[in-house]
Order: C-alpha cells, then structure tokens, then sequence
C-alpha cells in the first residue's frame, strides 16, 4: 500500500470510527432502554439510505472532470477539516468540554424513558427505530461524504468503502463485546488527526482544483499533512498556556477574600 | 413550511458547521487562489497561508466570547 492509500485508508477509517462511535451511543440508549427490535431495524433503515446515497452519488462523482471535482470536494474537506480540527483544539486546551459518550448515553436513555411508546408500519417501537435511523444517517452522511470524496480523488473507492466498512465492523464489535458506551476511545485525539488530514487533502486538491501547481507534485502532501499537525498542535499550547493564565488570574488573592 | 426551514438548517450545519467565517475564508482563498494562478505567479501558498490565519482567527473569536 502507497503513502497515499495509506492517508485514505487511515482518513476514512478514523472519521468513520469517530462517528460510528456516536451513531453506536445513540443504538445502545434506544435499544437497551426500548426495544432492541425497532432500534436495529432502524439501524438497518440507516444503513439502506446511506448506502443508496453512496450507490447513487460513487458513480456520479466518478464522472466529473477532475478539475471541478478537486475544486469543489477539496473546499468542502478544508472547511469539514478546519471544523473538526477547531473543535478539537478547543476540546484538548479546555475551552470546550470533551466529547463524554457517557453523558450523551445518560441523556439519551433519559428522554428515550420519558417517550410515549407506539406502534407504526409495523415497528414495535417507532420512537427506537426513529432515534436510531436519525443517529446512523446524520453521524453517517459525513463519513459517506468523505470516503466518497477521498475515494474518488485518489481513484479508489474500493479502498475508502473497506476503511468504512473496517470502522464500523471494529466499533460494533467492541460495543456488543462491553455493552456499554465506548467512553474510553479518544475520540478528541482521532477527531484532531482526521482534521488534520481533512485539512491537508482540502488544501492540496482545492488549490490544485482552483488552478495551482504544488511543488514536487504529490509530495507536498507529505510536507502539508505533519506542517498542519504541528501547527494545529501550536494552537492547543497557545490556548492551554492563555487558559491557566486565565485560571491564576480568576483565583481571588488573599487580601481579596479577607 | 418548518420541514423546509430543518432541512434547511440541517445542510447549514452539515456544510457550514459552527463558524461561517471558516467557510467564507476557504471559499475567498480558492478565488484568489483562482486569481492568482491566471498570472505569471505560483498560487499554491494561496491556501496554506489562509489556513494559518482563518484557524487562529476562528479560535481567537470561541475563545475570546468564553472570556
């Protein structure tokens, strides 16, 4: 596998994990808490909707000219990636609370128990198959665009659906083998590497899209992807210094208390 | 009405996501990127730079509205 196979493999792999992560949280509070039945048919509803999205879009993108497609996918992974990596670095030096899959399972078992219970086009549970349907397409429709996108930019779709496929397969097992949130996956240190490569690949194929030439081709991404790690990782030391400055300031002297 | 109105906020946020400026920064980079390469000029720095700012730049305003 080339350098470039491996990015896409490891992008779609960890983007898809991240969200198969939260999609997984949404299922465990419908099923355990409702009716395991309708949750899974829900799943099932997900899955079917966003594979006729990737079924209907795969061969679409594989049809437009390179140029355009670079321009366009390569402006929408930028801001996808600056997103990403912005919430992640606000997460890592404190200013936003980390991702805890344990309290969004709280809350979801919380609003699934105070739900009425109906039957509907013969799902037990329509509340159940509606929670999960919702939570697999939307954590899924950004997954489904990068591994279209990345897929379709390096050729290889193939590729990008096995990383896809690997993610979810990896996280569903470990989900049924501890039947409890995956709290311990570090879900801030995956969404800050995704970000850094969806902003890496955006750059690269949008200015390419939009006209420029890289020096040394293809090989400036390998120049692009460690350049915004350590700069994304700059960012978070700022922060983190600016956001204990801030604790010192905010602790009240003792000529203050007395 | 209001399905029209979710669907629309859903592709805001799917597209857009918590920061607008971001997404007007990369679109005005591409334009310039654009402008720049129909010169004699190399356009490929275009991006890089408006990453180093635009990330900062969407930092500093989350941070500085927390203060």
């Amino acid at each position: 596998m080339n350098t470039a196979a491996l990015a896409l493999f490891g992008a779609v792999f960890l983007a898809c994990m991240v969200e198969a992560v939260e999609a997984t949280t949404i299922v465990l509070a419908a099923g355990t808490t409702r009716d395991w039945r309708s949750a899974l048919r829900g799943v099932g509803a997900g899955l079917v909707v966003l594979a006729v999205i990737v079924a209907a879009l795969g061969p679409a993108l594989s049809a437009v000219p390179l140029r355009p497609l670079r321009l366009v996918v390569g402006g929408l992974l930028l801001i996808f990636g600056l997103q990403w990596l912005r919430k992640a670095i606000l997460r890592a030096s404190g200013y936003k609370a980390l991702h805890d899959e344990t309290q969004i399972y709280a809350d979801e078992v919380a609003a699934a128990r105070g739900a009425d219970r109906r039957s509907r086009a013969g799902v037990p549970d329509w509340y159940a198959f509606t929670i999960s349907f919702k939570g697999v397409v939307l954590e899924g429709l950004e997954v489904a665009f990068i591994a279209l996108t990345f897929g379709s930019n390096q050729h290889d779709i193939p590729l990008a659906a096995i990383a896809a496929v690997a993610a979810i397969v990896v996280v569903t097992a470990a989900a049924v083998a501890v039947r409890a949130p995956l709290a311990r996956v570090p879900e801030n240190t995956m969404k800050f590497a995704v970000g850094v490569m969806l902003c890496a690949f955006g750059t690269f194929w949008g200015a390419e899209g939009a006209g420029a030439t890289w020096p040394g081709s293809d090989a400036a991404l390998l120049v692009l992807v460690p350049a915004i790690a350590v700069y994304a990782l700059s960012l978070v030391a700022v922060l983190r210094k600016a956001q204990q400055r801030r604790a010192v300031a905010s602790v009240p002297t003792l000529a203050e208390v007395s | 009405m209001e399905r029209l109105r979710a669907f629309g906020r859903f592709w805001y946020d799917f597209v857009i996501g918590d920061d607008w400026r971001i997404a007007v920064g990369v679109v005005a980079a591409l334009a310039i990127t654009y402008a720049v390469s129909t010169t004699s000029t190399s356009a490929w720095w275009v991006l890089p730079a408006a990453v180093a700012v635009v990330l900062p730049t969407s930092l500093w305003l989350a941070t500085w509205r927390r203060r």
